[in-house]
Protein backbone atom coordinates (compact mmCIF):
# COMPACT_ATOMS: atom_id res chain seq x y z
CA UNK A 1 0.00 0.00 0.00
CA UNK A 2 2.84 2.32 0.56
CA UNK A 3 4.29 1.57 -2.59
CA UNK A 4 0.75 2.14 -3.93
CA UNK A 5 0.62 6.17 -2.75
CA UNK A 6 3.96 7.06 -4.19
CA UNK A 7 2.42 5.70 -7.23
CA UNK A 8 3.34 2.22 -7.87
CA UNK A 9 1.46 1.05 -10.80
CA UNK A 10 2.04 -2.70 -10.16
CA UNK A 11 2.12 -2.65 -6.73
CA UNK A 12 -1.06 -1.39 -6.24
CA UNK A 13 -2.86 -3.92 -8.97
CA UNK A 14 -1.10 -6.54 -7.25
CA UNK A 15 -2.84 -5.19 -3.58
CA UNK A 16 -6.40 -4.85 -5.22
CA UNK A 17 -6.41 -8.60 -6.51
CA UNK A 18 -5.33 -10.09 -3.53
CA UNK A 19 -7.67 -7.65 -1.41
CA UNK A 20 -10.70 -8.87 -4.19
CA UNK A 21 -10.45 -11.99 -2.70
CA UNK A 22 -10.23 -11.14 1.18
CA UNK A 23 -13.06 -8.91 0.61
CA UNK A 24 -15.30 -11.38 -1.19
CA UNK A 25 -14.92 -13.82 1.01
CA UNK A 26 -15.99 -11.67 4.16
CA UNK A 27 -18.87 -10.21 2.46
CA UNK A 28 -20.27 -13.34 1.43
CA UNK A 29 -19.58 -14.71 4.88
CA UNK A 30 -21.37 -11.95 6.85
CA UNK A 31 -24.22 -12.10 3.97
CA UNK A 32 -24.34 -15.70 3.31
CA UNK A 33 -23.51 -17.51 0.12
CA UNK A 34 -27.39 -16.55 -1.16
CA UNK A 35 -26.86 -13.06 -1.69
CA UNK A 36 -23.66 -13.35 -3.48
CA UNK A 37 -24.69 -10.65 -5.52
CA UNK A 38 -24.70 -8.61 -2.91
CA UNK A 39 -21.57 -9.13 -1.93
CA UNK A 40 -20.29 -8.34 -5.49
CA UNK A 41 -22.01 -5.02 -4.73
CA UNK A 42 -20.18 -4.45 -1.63
CA UNK A 43 -16.98 -5.73 -3.02
CA UNK A 44 -17.01 -3.13 -6.09
CA UNK A 45 -18.40 -0.23 -3.26
CA UNK A 46 -15.40 -1.23 -1.17
CA UNK A 47 -12.73 -1.36 -3.36
CA UNK A 48 -13.90 1.97 -4.99
CA UNK A 49 -14.12 3.78 -1.33
CA UNK A 50 -10.68 2.43 -0.21
CA UNK A 51 -9.74 4.13 -3.72
CA UNK A 52 -10.70 7.36 -3.53
CA UNK A 53 -9.92 7.23 0.05
CA UNK A 54 -6.81 6.35 -0.16
CA UNK A 55 -5.41 9.21 1.74
CA UNK A 56 -6.40 8.18 4.61
CA UNK A 57 -4.35 5.14 5.66
CA UNK A 58 -2.20 6.21 8.22
CA UNK A 59 1.40 4.31 6.99
CA UNK A 60 2.39 4.24 10.15
CA UNK A 61 -0.72 1.43 10.99
CA UNK A 62 -1.18 -2.19 10.03
CA UNK A 63 -2.81 -1.76 6.54
CA UNK A 64 -5.27 -4.83 7.97
CA UNK A 65 -6.73 -2.30 10.39
CA UNK A 66 -7.35 0.23 7.56
CA UNK A 67 -8.81 -1.89 4.93
CA UNK A 68 -10.88 -4.05 7.51
CA UNK A 69 -12.25 -0.75 9.06
CA UNK A 70 -13.42 0.16 5.06
CA UNK A 71 -15.02 -2.95 4.70
CA UNK A 72 -16.48 -3.34 7.90
CA UNK A 73 -18.04 0.68 7.53
CA UNK A 74 -19.58 -0.45 4.34
CA UNK A 75 -21.08 -3.63 5.63
CA UNK A 76 -23.28 -1.53 8.60
CA UNK A 77 -23.89 1.04 5.88
CA UNK A 78 -25.36 -1.71 4.12
CA UNK A 79 -27.05 -3.46 6.62
CA UNK A 80 -28.75 0.03 7.36
CA UNK A 81 -29.32 1.02 4.13
CA UNK A 82 -31.44 -2.12 3.39
CA UNK A 83 -32.88 -2.56 7.07
CA UNK A 84 -31.97 -6.20 7.38
CA UNK A 85 -31.07 -7.07 10.86
CA UNK A 86 -28.00 -9.62 10.56
CA UNK A 87 -27.97 -12.95 11.86
CA UNK A 88 -24.33 -11.83 13.73
CA UNK A 89 -24.64 -9.64 16.28
CA UNK A 90 -23.28 -6.20 14.65
CA UNK A 91 -23.73 -4.43 18.59
CA UNK A 92 -20.64 -6.62 19.30
CA UNK A 93 -17.56 -4.98 17.49
CA UNK A 94 -15.33 -7.43 19.04
CA UNK A 95 -17.83 -10.74 18.07
CA UNK A 96 -17.39 -9.27 14.07
CA UNK A 97 -13.49 -8.88 13.96
CA UNK A 98 -13.21 -12.62 15.84
CA UNK A 99 -15.49 -14.70 13.41
CA UNK A 100 -13.58 -13.14 9.96
CA UNK A 101 -11.57 -15.69 8.98
CA UNK A 102 -10.22 -13.34 6.05
CA UNK A 103 -9.48 -11.47 8.88
CA UNK A 104 -7.75 -13.79 10.81
CA UNK A 105 -5.57 -14.32 7.59
CA UNK A 106 -4.84 -10.86 7.07
CA UNK A 107 -3.90 -10.69 10.84
CA UNK A 108 -1.85 -13.34 10.23
CA UNK A 109 -0.01 -12.25 7.46
CA UNK A 110 0.82 -8.52 9.59
CA UNK A 111 2.25 -11.01 12.62
CA UNK A 112 4.48 -12.99 10.65
CA UNK A 113 5.75 -10.28 9.04
CA UNK A 114 6.38 -8.76 11.91
CA UNK A 115 7.86 -11.67 14.07
CA UNK A 116 10.62 -12.12 10.88
CA UNK A 117 12.33 -8.85 12.64
CA UNK A 118 13.12 -10.59 15.67
CA UNK A 119 15.70 -13.10 16.41
CA UNK A 120 15.29 -17.11 15.48
CA UNK A 121 15.08 -17.82 19.46
CA UNK A 122 12.69 -15.28 20.49
CA UNK A 123 10.83 -15.51 17.99
CA UNK A 124 9.66 -19.11 18.63
CA UNK A 125 9.28 -18.33 22.45
CA UNK A 126 6.95 -15.56 21.58
CA UNK A 127 4.93 -17.91 18.95
CA UNK A 128 5.04 -20.78 21.79
CA UNK A 129 3.70 -18.37 24.61
CA UNK A 130 1.52 -15.67 22.92
CA UNK A 131 -0.09 -17.34 19.97
CA UNK A 132 0.04 -21.07 20.68
CA UNK A 133 -0.49 -20.42 24.29
CA UNK A 134 1.99 -22.76 25.95
CA UNK A 135 2.19 -21.78 30.08
CA UNK A 136 5.39 -20.40 31.02
CA UNK A 137 6.35 -23.30 32.29
CA UNK A 138 5.84 -25.96 29.37
CA UNK A 139 7.63 -23.09 27.02
CA UNK A 140 10.11 -23.34 29.57
CA UNK A 141 10.36 -26.94 29.39
CA UNK A 142 10.01 -27.10 25.74
CA UNK A 143 12.86 -24.44 24.45
CA UNK A 144 15.00 -25.72 27.52
CA UNK A 145 15.65 -22.61 29.89
CA UNK A 146 14.01 -21.30 32.86
CA UNK A 147 10.70 -19.63 33.36
CA UNK A 148 12.27 -16.85 34.13
CA UNK A 149 14.27 -16.42 30.75
CA UNK A 150 10.88 -17.16 29.12
CA UNK A 151 9.12 -13.99 30.62
CA UNK A 152 11.86 -11.87 30.75
CA UNK A 153 12.59 -12.72 26.71
CA UNK A 154 8.49 -12.69 25.60
CA UNK A 155 8.28 -9.24 27.34
CA UNK A 156 11.42 -7.70 25.57
CA UNK A 157 10.39 -9.24 22.63
CA UNK A 158 6.59 -7.53 22.56
CA UNK A 159 8.05 -4.29 23.76
CA UNK A 160 10.86 -4.64 20.62
CA UNK A 161 7.50 -5.13 18.39
CA UNK A 162 5.73 -2.25 20.13
CA UNK A 163 8.53 0.20 18.96
CA UNK A 164 8.81 -1.51 15.52
CA UNK A 165 5.39 -1.24 14.76
CA UNK A 166 5.89 2.50 15.48
CA UNK A 167 8.56 3.18 13.02
CA UNK A 168 6.36 3.00 9.85
CA UNK A 169 6.50 -0.18 8.18
CA UNK A 170 3.90 -2.44 5.73
CA UNK B 1 -19.36 -4.02 -14.14
CA UNK B 2 -17.19 -6.53 -13.73
CA UNK B 3 -15.35 -6.46 -10.73
CA UNK B 4 -11.77 -7.44 -12.56
CA UNK B 5 -12.48 -4.35 -15.29
CA UNK B 6 -12.76 -2.26 -11.70
CA UNK B 7 -9.40 -3.41 -10.62
CA UNK B 8 -7.64 -2.62 -13.65
CA UNK B 9 -9.67 0.47 -14.22
CA UNK B 10 -8.51 1.59 -10.45
CA UNK B 11 -5.05 0.69 -10.77
CA UNK B 12 -4.21 2.51 -13.88
CA UNK B 13 -5.18 5.33 -11.36
CA UNK B 14 -2.65 5.54 -9.18
CA UNK B 15 -1.61 9.75 -8.28
CA UNK B 16 0.86 10.11 -5.85
CA UNK B 17 -1.02 10.73 -2.32
CA UNK B 18 1.47 13.00 -0.47
CA UNK B 19 2.06 12.58 3.50
CA UNK B 20 -0.32 14.18 5.66
CA UNK B 21 -2.43 14.04 3.00
CA UNK B 22 -5.47 14.07 5.84
CA UNK B 23 -3.87 17.15 7.44
CA UNK B 24 -4.07 19.29 4.46
CA UNK B 25 -7.38 18.42 3.42
CA UNK B 26 -8.99 19.57 7.09
CA UNK B 27 -6.47 22.19 6.88
CA UNK B 28 -7.74 23.76 4.06
CA UNK B 29 -11.05 23.47 5.00
CA UNK B 30 -10.23 24.89 8.55
CA UNK B 31 -8.01 27.61 6.43
CA UNK B 32 -10.89 28.83 3.94
CA UNK B 33 -13.53 28.56 6.79
CA UNK B 34 -11.29 30.51 9.32
CA UNK B 35 -10.62 33.54 6.66
CA UNK B 36 -14.12 33.70 5.67
CA UNK B 37 -15.23 34.24 9.74
CA UNK B 38 -12.52 36.86 9.70
CA UNK B 39 -13.90 38.35 7.29
CA UNK B 40 -17.34 38.46 9.04
CA UNK B 41 -16.22 39.21 12.36
CA UNK B 42 -14.24 42.33 11.32
CA UNK B 43 -17.50 43.68 9.42
CA UNK B 44 -20.04 42.70 11.21
CA UNK B 45 -18.54 43.70 15.00
CA UNK B 46 -15.18 44.80 14.66
CA UNK B 47 -12.25 44.69 16.45
CA UNK B 48 -12.51 45.66 19.91
CA UNK B 49 -11.30 49.24 20.45
CA UNK B 50 -8.76 48.63 23.16
CA UNK B 51 -7.10 45.95 21.68
CA UNK B 52 -3.79 47.11 22.33
CA UNK B 53 -4.48 48.10 25.66
CA UNK B 54 -6.05 44.50 26.58
CA UNK B 55 -3.06 42.92 24.98
CA UNK B 56 -1.22 44.04 28.16
CA UNK B 57 -3.41 42.07 30.97
CA UNK B 58 -3.61 38.34 31.37
CA UNK B 59 -7.46 37.42 31.04
CA UNK B 60 -6.93 39.15 27.45
CA UNK B 61 -4.42 36.06 26.68
CA UNK B 62 -6.69 33.57 28.97
CA UNK B 63 -8.86 33.62 26.73
CA UNK B 64 -6.63 32.75 23.81
CA UNK B 65 -5.23 30.35 25.34
CA UNK B 66 -8.67 28.75 26.10
CA UNK B 67 -9.67 29.00 22.46
CA UNK B 68 -5.84 27.56 20.99
CA UNK B 69 -6.00 25.19 23.18
CA UNK B 70 -9.12 23.35 22.83
CA UNK B 71 -8.56 24.14 18.62
CA UNK B 72 -4.93 22.28 18.92
CA UNK B 73 -6.58 18.91 20.70
CA UNK B 74 -9.67 18.97 18.52
CA UNK B 75 -7.87 19.15 15.59
CA UNK B 76 -5.46 16.22 16.71
CA UNK B 77 -8.66 14.59 17.31
CA UNK B 78 -10.64 14.87 13.91
CA UNK B 79 -7.41 13.94 12.06
CA UNK B 80 -7.68 10.47 14.12
CA UNK B 81 -11.24 10.43 13.43
CA UNK B 82 -11.25 11.26 9.55
CA UNK B 83 -9.23 7.93 9.06
CA UNK B 84 -11.86 4.38 9.02
CA UNK B 85 -9.67 2.98 11.89
CA UNK B 86 -9.47 6.40 13.96
CA UNK B 87 -9.44 6.10 17.35
CA UNK B 88 -9.15 9.52 19.67
CA UNK B 89 -6.45 7.87 22.29
CA UNK B 90 -5.19 10.06 24.21
CA UNK B 91 -6.63 13.04 22.76
CA UNK B 92 -10.12 12.52 23.62
CA UNK B 93 -10.15 12.46 27.17
CA UNK B 94 -7.74 15.29 27.30
CA UNK B 95 -10.07 17.71 24.85
CA UNK B 96 -11.85 18.41 28.53
CA UNK B 97 -8.09 19.69 30.16
CA UNK B 98 -8.77 22.83 29.29
CA UNK B 99 -12.22 23.29 30.40
CA UNK B 100 -11.35 21.90 33.91
CA UNK B 101 -8.52 24.61 33.83
CA UNK B 102 -10.95 27.36 33.27
CA UNK B 103 -13.71 26.10 35.67
CA UNK B 104 -10.88 26.15 38.60
CA UNK B 105 -10.01 29.75 37.36
CA UNK B 106 -13.84 30.81 37.48
CA UNK B 107 -14.19 29.28 40.34
CA UNK B 108 -11.04 30.56 42.22
CA UNK B 109 -12.14 34.07 41.22
CA UNK B 110 -15.93 33.85 41.96
CA UNK B 111 -14.68 32.58 45.54
CA UNK B 112 -12.77 35.05 45.96
CA UNK B 113 -15.14 37.88 44.82
CA UNK B 114 -17.68 39.34 47.07
CA UNK B 115 -21.10 38.52 46.95
CA UNK B 116 -22.65 41.30 44.80
CA UNK B 117 -19.96 41.24 42.03
CA UNK B 118 -20.63 37.17 41.37
CA UNK B 119 -23.95 37.91 39.18
CA UNK B 120 -21.67 40.40 37.60
CA UNK B 121 -18.34 37.89 37.11
CA UNK B 122 -20.73 35.46 34.79
CA UNK B 123 -22.99 37.57 32.85
CA UNK B 124 -20.63 40.02 32.36
CA UNK B 125 -22.12 42.58 29.49
CA UNK B 126 -22.70 40.73 26.77
CA UNK B 127 -24.07 37.08 27.88
CA UNK B 128 -27.14 37.33 25.69
CA UNK B 129 -25.21 37.19 22.72
CA UNK B 130 -22.09 36.10 23.22
CA UNK B 131 -22.38 32.31 22.34
CA UNK B 132 -24.97 33.40 19.48
CA UNK B 133 -21.82 35.37 18.03
CA UNK B 134 -19.37 32.59 18.66
CA UNK B 135 -21.63 29.96 16.78
CA UNK B 136 -22.39 32.57 14.01
CA UNK B 137 -18.87 32.80 13.44
CA UNK B 138 -17.76 29.29 13.57
CA UNK B 139 -20.23 28.82 11.08
CA UNK B 140 -18.02 28.99 7.94
CA UNK B 141 -15.42 27.15 9.81
CA UNK B 142 -17.69 24.39 10.56
CA UNK B 143 -18.77 24.18 6.34
CA UNK B 144 -15.24 24.31 5.66
CA UNK B 145 -14.44 21.40 7.97
CA UNK B 146 -17.46 19.50 7.08
CA UNK B 147 -16.89 20.23 3.14
CA UNK B 148 -12.76 18.33 4.00
CA UNK B 149 -14.39 15.34 5.57
CA UNK B 150 -16.65 14.35 3.36
CA UNK B 151 -13.85 13.78 1.04
CA UNK B 152 -12.28 11.38 4.15
CA UNK B 153 -13.28 8.69 5.98
CA UNK B 154 -14.47 8.69 9.07
CA UNK B 155 -16.69 5.62 10.24
CA UNK B 156 -17.81 7.09 13.50
CA UNK B 157 -19.96 10.13 12.02
CA UNK B 158 -21.12 11.54 14.86
CA UNK B 159 -18.39 11.28 16.83
CA UNK B 160 -16.92 12.72 14.02
CA UNK B 161 -19.13 15.52 13.51
CA UNK B 162 -19.24 16.47 17.49
CA UNK B 163 -15.54 17.10 17.34
CA UNK B 164 -15.53 18.77 13.86
CA UNK B 165 -18.38 21.15 15.90
CA UNK B 166 -15.80 21.24 18.98
CA UNK B 167 -13.13 22.72 16.63
CA UNK B 168 -14.97 25.12 14.88
CA UNK B 169 -16.67 26.82 17.70
CA UNK B 170 -12.93 26.79 19.17
CA UNK B 171 -11.59 28.46 16.13
CA UNK B 172 -14.46 30.63 16.19
CA UNK B 173 -14.42 31.43 19.58
CA UNK B 174 -10.39 32.98 19.22
CA UNK B 175 -11.67 35.31 15.98
CA UNK B 176 -14.56 36.53 18.15
CA UNK B 177 -12.03 36.51 21.14
CA UNK B 178 -10.85 40.26 19.47
CA UNK B 179 -14.32 41.49 19.59
CA UNK B 180 -15.34 40.37 22.88
CA UNK B 181 -14.00 42.79 26.13
CA UNK B 182 -15.40 40.50 28.75
CA UNK B 183 -12.37 39.74 30.98
CA UNK B 184 -13.91 37.59 33.48
CA UNK B 185 -12.68 34.02 33.84
CA UNK B 186 -16.56 32.99 35.20
CA UNK B 187 -17.77 34.50 32.03
CA UNK B 188 -15.33 33.09 29.41
CA UNK B 189 -15.66 29.33 31.25
CA UNK B 190 -19.14 29.56 30.79
CA UNK B 191 -20.16 31.45 27.77
CA UNK B 192 -17.21 30.84 25.48
CA UNK B 193 -17.87 26.90 26.54
CA UNK B 194 -21.42 27.16 25.81
CA UNK B 195 -20.74 28.52 22.14
CA UNK B 196 -18.67 25.81 21.52
CA UNK B 197 -20.32 23.14 23.41
CA UNK B 198 -23.15 24.42 20.95
CA UNK B 199 -21.61 23.66 17.58
CA UNK B 200 -20.18 20.76 18.82
CA UNK B 201 -23.92 19.76 19.50
CA UNK B 202 -24.83 20.98 16.06
CA UNK B 203 -22.36 18.52 14.63
CA UNK B 204 -22.92 15.47 16.18
CA UNK B 205 -26.43 16.42 15.55
CA UNK B 206 -25.78 16.52 11.45
CA UNK B 207 -22.70 14.01 11.56
CA UNK B 208 -24.59 11.09 10.80
CA UNK B 209 -26.40 12.63 7.71
CA UNK B 210 -23.88 14.68 6.18
CA UNK B 211 -20.56 12.72 6.42
CA UNK B 212 -22.23 9.24 4.90
CA UNK B 213 -19.65 7.81 2.37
Amino acid sequence: MVQSLAGDRTAYSTLLRRLNGHLRAYYLRRLGSGRAADAEDLLQETLIAMHARRSTYDTSRPFTAWIHAIARYKLIDHFRRTKRRAEDSLDDPAQLFAQSDANAVEAQIDIDRLLQRLPEKTRRLVRDVKIRGLSTTEAAKRNEISESAVKVGVHRAIKSLGDKIGDGQS
Amino acid sequence: MKTDDLISALAGDVAVVPRHAVGRTLGLGLGLGAAVAVAIMVLWLGVRADLMDAMHTGPFWMKFAYALSVAILGFGLIDRLARPDGEGGLFGPMILAPLAVMTVLAVYQLAGAPDELRMKLMLGASYQVCARNIVIISAPIFLGLFWALRSLAPSRLTLAGAVAGVLAGAVGTFIYAFHCNESAMPFVAIWYTLGIAAVGALGALLGRATLRW
